[in-house]
């Protein structure tokens, strides 16, 4: 009976330590996810990810903590955009001031797609 | 004709490409971060550097008419230069100014305010960067000008200049 017990507790002190490394991993992908879409605003083209510099550093610290405490990844991108502007994100907005940006390979895409269609099938 | 029209909108069209990227090249390409103004203070709390004590920014803020913070550190160069007009900032005025001491160790902190004069009315830690974050600052210096509300009325990146101080003099004229 005891030797029953003790397996049991062995069983489910294992099962609650292997639960803990595998949530603090998928807390620590998130947050290389997280800061790989993040613009590390103080050096030249590199995502917080892939910077050392004391500003990349906290910031992914600070994203840990959010995590922890319970934040979803869109709730942590919109308080660094408020904090920060949209500049912070490497995923631009659609919005009035890129529209052109947004619209306009559309816009190349449909206008060649006629003009190949025209070729082939009108003439 | 038609062949007409389609030079001229082929033209049109390189004309447009043409001064798209040129508009483009004379821009500066370094980017300035844009001071967003008028924005609460992200809350924070922190403990004192000599008294260990911990303290509530909102607590700090609200019984002053303006409070300034500045995130400083021992180390870094640029707070040395700019240690002077805060020190004339505290002389001149009765303003609450809070030191934000970003990343550093307690005894040099100590050594550097020994060393240069102690501006600040309170000095909060930040040691592992945290909290500067938060309250969305890029480095080190960085100064806030805040009303008693914890609203951010200007912000400086990088150190206060002589006339940023007669600025913020005009302020909290």
């Amino acid at each position: 009976m005891i030797k029953l017990f003790k397996i049991i507790l062995l069983i489910s002190i294992l099962i609650l330590s292997f639960q803990k490394i595998l949530f603090a991993k998928n807390n620590s992908l998130l947050v290389d996810k997280i800061s790989k879409n993040l613009r590390c605003l103080i050096c030249q083209g590199q995502s917080v990810y892939d910077s050392q510099s004391d500003f990349a550093v906290s910031m992914k610290l600070l994203i840990k903590n959010k995590i922890e405490s319970g934040e979803s990844e869109d709730q942590i991108y919109e308080y660094l955009k408020n904090q920060y502007g949209e500049w912070i994100v490497y995923d631009p907005e659609f919005n009035k001031k890129n529209l052109i940006l947004w619209i306009f390979p559309l816009i190349l895409f449909i206008f060649g797609g006629l003009l190949i269609y025209r070729k082939v099938f009108i003439n | 004709m038609k062949k007409n029209i389609s030079y001229l909108v082929l033209t049109l069209f390189f004309v447009f490409i043409f001064s798209v990227f040129y508009i483009g090249l004379e821009k500066p390409n370094f980017y300035t971060p844009k001071i967003i103004n008028n924005k609460s203070l992200e809350e924070f709390n922190s403990t004192e550097l000599f008294s260990n004590k911990e303290f509530n920014s909102r607590e700090i803020i609200k019984n002053n008419k303006f409070t300034i913070i500045n995130i400083w550190s021992s180390w870094c160069a640029p707070c040395r230069l700019e240690h002077s007009a805060l020190m004339k900032l505290s002389e001149k005025t009765n303003l609450n100014i809070i030191g934000l001491n970003y990343k550093d160790k307690k005894t040099n902190a100590i050594k550097f305010l020994n060393e240069l004069g102690n501006p600040f009315s309170k000095i909060l830690i930040d040691p592992d960067g945290i909290i500067s974050i938060s309250i969305g600052a890029y480095g080190v210096p960085e100064t806030f000008i805040l009303n008693k509300n914890s609203k951010i009325i200007q912000k400086y990146i990088g150190p206060l200049t002589n006339d940023n101080i007669l600025e913020i003099l005009k302020i909290i004229e």
